[in-house]
């Protein structure tokens, strides 16, 4: 049985070279950011940071250069996306368009829809946003019954989006629809579309989540014509689209660096006086981070290889969210202070901040659950 | 991995499959299975470190890594990490290294062993308690203080006053005690060797064999979760079994990277964060891949009838030794701490 491998690997010296690049880059931008704003993570939407990025050219860092990519390597990519997030930066605003509209565009679009596309997301203009999910489609994406019909030049979309974070601020959504409806075929009628956030048609408003924040809305469509020219892929290749997006989706190392900056902060405090208990707490922290950053390090090398490491992207993710939602559990163990919103230390907030954001580390991307049923059909249980 | 990597992978698949059966492990619980290391140290598993010249393989840990996680998947009981061990720090202290199995001491980390002069030669004189395999391995290497410099010295089994132990696997832990012993060789240790050597290269050692047993652990009980049917179908059909199975997934993977990482750190230099990092992760791992493994096979692994226990109890015993989790977190979370909240992200990213 060799059900997963995670070999280890280097990266190469031009990848180590870009690292100090990207390093410096951080030091002049966020130089004096906040502890809980960098806890924000790729929770940051913040567009000038973005172009910054792209002008720099660390957006669609491996496209063609055609599209306006950089033709680098997956590793080079790898580097520079572990940086912004050790660091706290607020690459929001590109990040999905960066991690999975881009590269599903590059995979399935059709040649204008890349040149009209690609090239503004490589400079860090268009921000993107995910269309799956929908009131009584969850986990079971493919139940989903927003309904693409065909009209004249294009589609007539009809239903409803949740938890679809940052539309608000996307200029386009990547939407997963149905153009078929035969029940004992659900996957199959599944077709993936372009979606201008400013159609009319479209009326979206804000879901506040348990801290308070606006990043989930509901999008409704309510007769929006989308051209035929902004479907992706063929009609009904949805499915298989979909699941090539979220395998990008889940083999990033967005999936165990989510409370970094909680630990930095924890390790500032333990490290004016450290005993045994917090020495080994931060120690075992300390333990679990550096090997999921092996982890991550293979799945980068792995797709870099041209493999396709989708089970081996999920162990990491159900791994990596395990420990990112650890860490809030651990620091409050050891210290037993109280998380705050505003008030107290920075460690304080961080804690408050990540204590509340946490819940999400498990659910966005696919739930565990989902996630280890896909390690379990790698096991050859299902 | 390279491709004689996958070479020597294979052989000592193939040869563990062979030879360490269900009986061998039973046997070698009351008597030392001589055939079987005979057949290990023909098939030159025991010396990978050292160089062809001398009679090794001329590998690096890399290849250790190969042996020793493929020893601890079999459960093989025999001191082969032990011998790979000790035979690296004879090589490099310049001492030749004897055939047969070997064994190194002092495996606490408080345990002290001192060399002094007596004529031209030196004297060993301390106790070692629960050294691996202290009965049965021909010569015992070990690392002492000698003229204030750290030393590595060859004692011959003999040298020792040897009182019988064990741990939950029944394999041998003994004490030894040397009262002004004559050694065979002593030598200065090799650049970069340091006075706690088989504490941290035990650890290391360690942390390999568990992330083998774990491998046997996730293979075994996904293997049993498929043919075990209750209500009419494969236990492995439910899914609080599936999500099961994959944290010990989870954990499977994440002792064989961090294993295998500590193992690519000893052959760039300084490995005592990675090493640390290691027995902290697997033997965490270890614990919970245990409880898991157990809890799917029922009661029927609970018996000593079934081969799961020759894993799960090596793994119980082998995360205490050469230091449990506490031991080694406390380490590494105080050198993190010294170097400050700022140095992590370099210092992970450095290496």
């Amino acid at each position: 049985m060799q059900t997963f491998r995670f070999e280890l690997g280097e990266l190469p010296p031009a990848a180590e070279a870009l690292r100090a690049e990207v390093r410096a880059f951080l030091r002049a931008e966020l130089g004096d950011a906040s502890p809980v704003r960098r806890a924000h993570s790729w929770g940051g939407f913040d567009r000038e940071f973005s172009k910054k990025m792209g002008a720099r050219g660390w957006i669609a860092m491996t496209w063609p250069k055609r599209y306006g990519g950089h033709e680098r390597s997956a590793l080079e990519r790898y580097v520079v996306l572990e940086e912004m997030l050790a660091a706290g930066a607020p690459v929001s605003a590109h990040w999905i368009a960066d991690r999975q509209s881009g590269p599903l565009l590059l995979r399935f679009g059709t040649e204008t829809q890349r040149q009209k596309f690609l090239p503004a997301i490589a400079r860090g203009e268009l921000s993107f946003a995910i269309g799956m999910s929908e009131p009584d489609s969850g986990s079971d994406l493919a139940s989903l019954r927003t309904r693409a019909e065909r009209v004249p030049g294009g589609y007539r979309v009809n239903g409803t989006k949740v938890w679809t974070s940052n539309a608000h601020l996307a200029d386009y959504m990547i939407a997963t629809l149905r153009t078929s409806h035969d029940p004992a075929k659900k996957h199959e009628g599944l077709t993936q579309f372009l979606v201008d956030t400013k159609l009319p048609g479209i009326t979206m408003s804000p879901i506040i989540d348990l801290a308070g924040s606006h990043h989930f809305n509901m999008v409704v469509f309510e007769d929006a014509f989308v051209p035929e020219d902004m479907r992706v892929g063929e009609e009904g290749a949805g499915w298989k689209q979909v699941t090539t997006e979220l395998a990008f989706e889940r083999s990033g190392p967005e999936r165990y660096l989510s409370s970094f900056a909680l630990l930095l902060e924890l390790i500032r405090e333990v490290s004016k006086d450290p005993g045994e208990r917090a020495a080994a707490t931060v120690g075992r922290l300390v333990a679990h981070l550096a090997t999921l950053r092996q982890m991550s390090l293979s799945v980068a090398l792995m797709l870099e290889a041209g493999e396709n490491p989708n089970l081996e992207a999920a162990v990491v993710k159900d791994v990596g969210t395990t420990f990112e939602q650890e860490v809030p559990e651990v620091v409050h163990a050891l210290l037993g202070i109280e998380p705050t919103i505003d008030s107290g230390s920075d460690l304080q907030q961080v804690l408050g901040f990540l204590m509340q954001r946490a819940p999400s580390f498990s659910l966005r991307g696919g739930t565990r659950e989902i996630l280890r049923g896909i390690i379990a059909r790698g096991l050859g249980l299902r | 991995m390279n491709e004689l990597r996958t070479i020597l992978g294979d052989v000592v698949t193939r040869l563990f499959t062979d030879l360490v059966t269900k009986e061998l492990l039973e046997s070698s619980e009351t008597a030392w299975p001589d055939a079987l290391w005979r057949a290990v140290e023909e098939n030159g598993l025991t010396l990978p470190l050292l160089p062809e010249a001398k009679g090794g393989a001329g590998g690096s840990w890399g290849d250790a890594f190969v042996v020793a996680r493929a020893a601890g998947r079999h459960a093989v009981p025999l001191p082969i990490v032990e011998t790979i061990v000790g035979s690296w720090l004879l090589s490099g202290a310049g001492l030749d290294v004897p055939s047969g199995p070997l064994t190194i001491a002092p495996v606490h980390r408080d345990e002290r062993l001192r060399l002094t002069r007596a004529g031209g030669g030196w004297r060993l004189s301390g106790s070692a308690a629960r050294v691996p395999w202290g009965r049965a391995a021909e010569h015992v290497v070990v690392v002492a203080e000698g003229d204030g410099s750290t030393m590595v010295a060859l004692a011959a089994r003999g040298a020792a006053e040897v009182t019988h132990d064990q741990n939950l696997a029944r394999e041998p832990r003994d004490t030894l005690a040397f009262e002004s012993a004559p050694v065979i060789a002593a030598a200065p240790a090799g650049r970069g060797v340091p006075a706690r050597a088989v504490w941290l290269y035990g650890a290391l050692a360690r942390s390999a064999q568990m992330a083998g047993g774990l491998d046997y652990l996730l293979r075994q009980a996904s293997q049993y979760a498929t043919e075990r049917r209750q209500f009419g179908k494969p236990i492995g059909s439910f899914q609080v079994i599936q999500q099961n199975l994959a944290v010990l997934a989870g954990h499977t993977a994440a002792a064989g990277t961090a294993a295998a990482n500590a193992f690519r750190a000893a052959d760039r230099g300084d490995a005592a964060f990675e090493i640390a990092v290691a027995k902290v992760r697997v033997g965490e791992a270890a614990g919970i891949g245990a409880q898991i493994a157990h809890q799917v096979h029922g009661a029927i692994g609970f018996t000593y009838e079934h081969a799961l226990q020759f894993a799960t109890r090596r793994l119980w015993s082998w995360r205490a030794e050469f230091g449990g989790e506490g031991d080694w977190a406390a380490e590494l979370g105080r050198s993190v701490a010294e170097r400050g909240a700022d140095a992590l992200w370099p210092q992970l990213t450095a290496r």
